[in-house]
């Protein structure tokens, strides 16, 4: 029975009650579960005030007609308002995120200044020794890099680090970390990135990003 | 109304309140009128260097804490009229005052100076706060070492957080030989990690310390470079373009002879 399987989860929050749809079961038993849940296990949420609810789908884009359904099925009690559904944004075939997703910020990152991001960064100024830019994805540098770079912060050890002069105190990605060896010292104008393969820090010219990360995006 | 100018640093030791002093007395020199700030309470300088130490009756925590009016407060420099010291207190710590104390002294030291040179104390803490508290332009001053500059790097950021943007740079004690030979970093390298507009370099001079000893600021000797280089600075906050000196000591006519015999 689908009852017994959780598709539906009912969380009640400061401003009302999130539902939490599965994403990974066919659309009919999440409304089965979810029509279940509303006429017999929890008849208790369609008495009492009014009460505003946020539907999360996950991964899962529906229809009108589908979302039709749910709004009929929550607010049929006539207590319960729902007020947003929502998916995720959709994934694309490689599972990442689409390249338009990339941040754009200025300025110089000076000694004791952290800038933090969630997802791609491109950096346009220095980073200089003593600062960090820390991003769960990648981290393109359109000026020095001198301090410490962190991509994939969180796990990703996809994510890359590329800057127009690469000379960081510290690199890390995802959960590798490396101090510049010395031979990256040679002196080179050419653009570079920072990635891992085989669990190890690389550092490669610019040209070689699709060869290295072929489904990269950019 | 004047401008009130804070000299800083981060890093102890690369030369604040020597090149307070000697702003501070080569804008006389110009014929303006100055007010100089001591800022470190606990660890004043600026009075020794300036050699005033025994002229000192009131201090800046005299006045924050109204035992005396400002300018009872104020010493007169022996060289100069138009040049004065408002000197720190020597037995108190950075606690003693707060920043809008120290912002309120130097808006009423604004209305009478043209300019006020405030030395601010090495560190980040309630000493820099107070220092940058009052201030309308930050001079930060580096030395070729990575230490002082990555330190410059972090003031300059602060200095950004409390809206004093675009500060301006002085690197002090240039060794010409060693900036030569590759053991010093180069003046290019540091401006483009530092990214601020140079003021001025002031080259590495034994007399430096001779003079602060002595307790008359070495622009007061113009046979000295640094004080050349002092002066130079001066005049670009003036706003005249001065071009920066060569740092390599010219070799003068009488000493190419010398060279010539072998005695040079």
């Amino acid at each position: 029975m689908a009852a017994a399987r959780h598709y539906v989860t009912i969380k009640g929050v400061k401003d009302g009650l999130i539902f939490i749809l599965d994403d990974a079961c066919p659309f009919e038993d999440v409304i089965g579960e979810l029509r279940h849940k509303m006429e017999h296990t929890h008849q208790q949420l369609l008495t009492g005030p009014v009460v505003h609810v946020h539907v999360k789908l996950g991964h899962r884009t529906i229809s009108k007609e589908q979302e039709e359904e749910i709004r009929r099925i929550i607010g049929r009690g006539g207590n319960l308002l729902v007020q947003s559904i929502q998916s995720l944004e959709p994934q694309n075939s490689e599972g990442r995120k689409p390249s338009s997703d990339i941040k754009v910020m200025r300025g110089i990152v000076r000694s004791g200044q952290t800038v933090v991001h969630d997802g791609n960064l491109l950096y346009l100024g220095d980073v200089n020794p003593g600062g960090s830019i820390i991003c769960s994805g990648d981290i393109y540098i359109m000026g020095s890099l001198r301090g410490m770079a962190h991509a994939g912060e969180g796990g990703n050890d996809q994510a890359i680090i590329m800057a127009s002069y690469m000379r960081p105190t510290q690199l890390r990605i995802a959960h590798v970390i490396s101090r510049p060896p010395d031979e990256w010292n040679v002196e080179e104008t050419y653009m570079e990135f920072a990635y891992i393969r085989d669990g190890k820090m690389e550092i490669d010219k610019i040209h070689h990003l699709h060869r290295v990360r072929p489904d990269n995006p950019l | 109304m004047g401008e009130a100018i804070v000299i800083t640093s981060g890093k102890g030791g690369v030369g604040k309140t020597t090149t307070s002093a000697n702003i501070g007395t080569a804008l006389a020199l110009q014929g303006k009128k100055v007010c100089m700030v001591d800022t470190d309470i606990g660890l004043r300088n600026l009075d020794v260097v300036m050699g005033l130490e025994n002229r000192i009756i009131f201090d800046l925590v005299d006045v924050a804490e109204g035992r005396c009016r400002l300018n009872q407060a104020l010493i007169k420099d022996k060289r100069f009229d138009e040049l004065y010291l408002l000197p720190a207190a020597q037995t108190k710590d950075k606690d003693a005052v707060s920043q809008e104390s120290v912002k309120e002294i130097v808006s009423e030291l604004k209305k009478d100076f043209e300019y006020v040179i405030i030395d601010c104390p090495a560190g980040i803490e309630q000493g820099f706060k107070n220092a940058v508290a009052g201030a309308d332009k930050a001079i930060v001053v580096t030395t070729p070492e990575n230490a002082a500059v990555r330190d410059a790097d972090r003031i300059i950021g602060l200095l950004e957080n409390n809206n004093l943007r675009s500060p301006k740079l002085i690197i002090n004690r240039i060794r010409a030989n060693m900036v030569k030979s590759g053991d010093m970093l180069q003046i290019d390298e540091i401006c483009s990690v530092l990214a601020i507009d140079l003021l001025g370099i002031v080259p590495d001079d034994e007399q430096v310390i001779k003079a602060a000893n002595a307790g008359e600021p070495i622009v007061m000797n113009p046979s000295s470079r640094a004080a050349i280089a002092y002066r130079n600075i001066a005049r670009r906050i003036l706003g005249d373009t001065v071009p920066l000196m060569p740092f390599e000591e010219k070799d003068g006519f009488f000493h190419r002879i010398k060279k010539l015999f072998g005695i040079g």
